[in-house]
């Protein structure tokens, strides 16, 4: 054989030999290929074309269930004038959150909580708030409502550094559902990573009893694009999908319900199956909407007074439904009238 | 150099052992410096001077979806941690909406780990569809589906139609070209110098295409993988060694055999360029961005005809038997079958820009074994010139016709 032979066979050879590693190692890729979509590959059972997460939030640094309807209303003392002083302990710090199951969030916060403590008091109470910044910069706290200059916790002035102290105080006024939020600057930020909550004024002679929840549509732009990619009420996407709240048939539901979403120009809130009344900030006795969908730009807020006439599951989420498939979606579970007597 | 290192450390008393024995002396003074690197890094990492560098920052965190392939009403996804720290896939998004996923066989990447994703989504035919996938920190990681179409499962039917691509833009093709053979034999010399250049120009066209596909290729894989490092690992390699191989041979043996050697090779080269052409052509296929037009067939048959003319200019003085001719023109041609075949099926960007650059090095070789300085012809005559910018005129403007591939 001509030696220039051996040469040509060893290059074809070692060609055909690489050429064969090659497609054998391009086409085990193939054999792991599952056609069965019911299993979930990691153990959880798929449904197909469902919509939403996978798995739940292990994370305990939230609790939704009680962060629906749980106020604090501070302790109450009464002063020389005969006047009610309803005092609030709050402190800002930094905590990690789980902002939808398997994503975690390093959240500004107050009480460790987003949204914050959703704060009640009563028409024309003194109210003292004691704000103390745990966090790592300046914060504030701007309550929506009447009060003096100073106590406004907007200008750059009154920012309170971190490890400060400072005490708000204001009347309570006017009647409604407001909101508290961080003024500090990048303001779009303070806001936006947990630094807001409710404020709750009610009317001295009361409202009627009702069932009362409060759900403040939020969002979350985790990977910092300036588009939120979670959404929901009370941060966690899908949680009352998961975990639908139970009511009872033709009861009186009360939802003071509020928008703090960062970069969306707008956010909706629709309930399937039944109509509300709607009261803008909750100002005025009458209801300015009979309706299931109401817009609510940022900062607006409102109360919802609804009663579902027929038992079953019925969705509440944003009829923006681009929200809705990003975590703004919850069921009510409505208990039919003979099983709750 | 050498005598210096033992001189100084020995006295003299060591010479460097010119036998090929294996003593114990130079197995530890081999081993010594391996052991001491290893001592270094346990003591970079356990005893953690590093971690001065490490600390107060965040994991990088970096997924990368290699491929993605479409069966009814599920979408798969093979992805890969492409960062240097581990990653945890926390939710899945499909066009902006989060969705129901499972990932095999776990959701926690280390470095260069793979997974797959299994979507089950009512994707339509011939839409797009971007995919977000979150990490448990949130950051998203978008990959889009250019052209939503079932991926074709490796059936006998599939491979018989892609074997049928191949043929059309390979194999018959450069059949087609070496079909010319008698034809060509029947020129004069001049006519020769003319072909050989000719060559060379189709040649060069095909060296820049190869690259310039192997730089498009490596620019969408992950930079960890240094795509372009490995390009030139290719070309450096395949032209190094059939280097070696042509020199070594024309030092023992006469010129008749010089001349089919680099048949062989021109037609290897070609074989490989045209691996990669089948590759690309099968994946573009897969991903929706290619249909096989009437045009196309022309463009490719008359493109890769000229690659036949290539292969049989070398050897138009030589005898040579039907065989050879068949087995010239197979080596060329069959690899565009096996190409479509990969590119159809599967498909790994890595193994695509090692044969880009393999088979742009072997190109260049056969470059300089026609026009190099142990070439036989004249190889500034005006003739010569103008056959080199008809080459690569004629590639040019063919391949205006096939763009998209």
């Amino acid at each position: 054989m001509k030696p220039w032979r051996n040469y040509i066979f060893i290059t074809l050879g070692s060609l055909i030999l690489l050429g064969t590693v090659y497609i054998t190692h391009s086409f085990s890729s193939l054999e792991n290929e599952s056609r069965d979509i019911s299993l979930g590959l990691d153990g959880l059972n798929l449904e197909p074309f469902r919509n939403g997460t996978v798995g739940d939030v292990t994370s305990k640094a939230l609790d939704l269930d009680r962060y629906i309807d749980n106020y604090m209303e501070g302790t109450v003392s009464i002063l020389p004038d005969g006047r009610t002083l309803r005092s609030f302990n709050i402190h800002a710090v930094n905590k990690e959150i789980e902002i939808a199951p398997g994503i975690f969030f390093p959240a500004w916060t107050y009480n460790g909580h987003v949204p914050g403590p959703t704060l009640r008091a009563t028409e024309g109470e003194r109210i003292k708030i004691t704000f103390k910044n745990l966090g790592d910069r300046p914060h504030s706290m701007h309550f929506h409502g009447f009060h003096k200059a100073e106590m406004d916790g907007a200008m750059l002035k009154q920012m309170v550094p971190e490890g400060s102290t400072f005490i708000y105080e204001f009347d309570a006024d006017p009647v409604g559902v407001h909101l508290y939020h961080c003024h500090a600057t990048p303001l779009t930020q303070h806001i936006h990573n947990g630094l807001y909550g409710f404020w709750i004024i009610d009317p001295k002679e009361g409202r009627t009893p009702a069932r009362e929840l409060y759900m403040m549509m939020n969002g979350f732009d985790p990977n910092y694009d300036e588009e939120n990619e979670i959404y929901g009420v009370n941060t966690i996407a899908f949680h009352y999908e998961r975990y639908p709240i139970e009511v009872k048939q033709n009861e009186l539901i009360r939802i003071y319900l509020g928008n703090i979403l960062e970069f969306d120009m707008i956010n909706s809130f629709h309930i399937h199956a039944t109509f509300f009344d709607y009261y803008p900030t909750g100002t005025q006795e009458k209801p300015r909407d009979y309706t299931d969908t109401v817009i609510l730009g940022q900062g607006e807020r409102g109360i919802v007074e609804v009663k579902f006439p027929h038992p079953g599951d019925f969705m509440f989420h944003a009829h923006k439904t681009e929200f809705a498939e990003r975590g703004w979606m919850g069921i009510f579970r409505v208990l039919p009238m003979e099983e709750t007597q | 150099m050498d005598g210096n290192i033992s001189g100084s450390s020995n006295g003299g008393d060591t010479m460097i052992d010119e036998s090929n024995k294996v003593t114990f002396k130079k197995v530890t003074y081999g081993l010594i410096p391996l052991i001491l690197l290893g001592v270094v890094i346990y003591v970079l990492f356990r005893e953690g001077p590093l971690a001065i560098f490490q600390k107060d920052l965040p994991p990088v965190e970096e997924l990368h979806v290699m491929r993605h392939s479409l069966a009814e009403d599920v979408i798969y996804l093979d992805i890969v941690n492409s960062g240097p720290d581990p990653c945890t896939l926390a939710q899945v998004m499909v066009r902006g909406a989060f969705w129901q996923h499972g990932v095999s066989p776990s959701r926690t990447l280390k470095p260069l780990e793979k997974a797959r994703i299994t979507i089950p989504f009512p994707w339509n035919i011939g839409e797009p569809i971007e995919i977000n996938l979150l990490s448990s920190t949130g950051l998203s990681f978008v990959y889009e589906i250019e052209v939503a179409s079932t991926s074709p499962v490796p059936t006998v039917k599939a491979f018989g139609r892609f074997a049928l691509l191949g043929i059309y833009v390979g194999v018959i093709p450069v059949a087609l070209g070496i079909a010319w053979f008698p034809f060509l034999r029947l020129l004069g010399r001049n006519t020769l110098g003319f072909l050989l250049y000719f060559t060379v120009g189709l040649l060069v066209f095909l060296a820049i295409d190869a690259v310039e596909e192997g730089l498009e290729v490596a620019e969408v894989l992950p930079s960890v993988y240094h795509g372009k490092a490995l390009l030139i690992l290719g070309i450096a390699g395949a032209y190094l060694f059939l280097l070696g191989l042509s020199t070594r041979r024309v030092n023992n043996k006469g010129n008749a055999d010089s001349t089919r050697v680099v048949a062989w090779l021109i037609a290897l080269g070609i074989g490989l360029h045209n691996m990669g052409e089948g590759l690309a052509i099968g994946s573009a296929y897969v991903l929706g961005e290619f249909t096989l037009g009437a045009l196309l067939v022309v463009g490719f048959t008359i493109h890769n005809a000229t690659e036949g003319i290539a292969i049989v200019s070398s050897i138009l003085k030589e005898k040579v038997n039907l065989l050879f001719l068949v087995g010239l023109g197979a080596l060329a041609g069959v690899p565009t079958i096996l190409g479509c075949w990969i590119g159809a099926f599967t498909y790994s960007p890595l193994w695509a820009i090692f044969f880009l650059g393999i088979g742009a090095g072997a190109i260049i070789q056969v470059i300089e074994a026609i026009v190099g300085p142990r070439s036989r012809i004249e190889n500034l005559a005006p003739l010569n010139l103008l056959g080199l910018l008809v080459g690569f005129l004629v590639m040019y403007g063919t391949g205006l016709l096939v763009g998209a591939a």
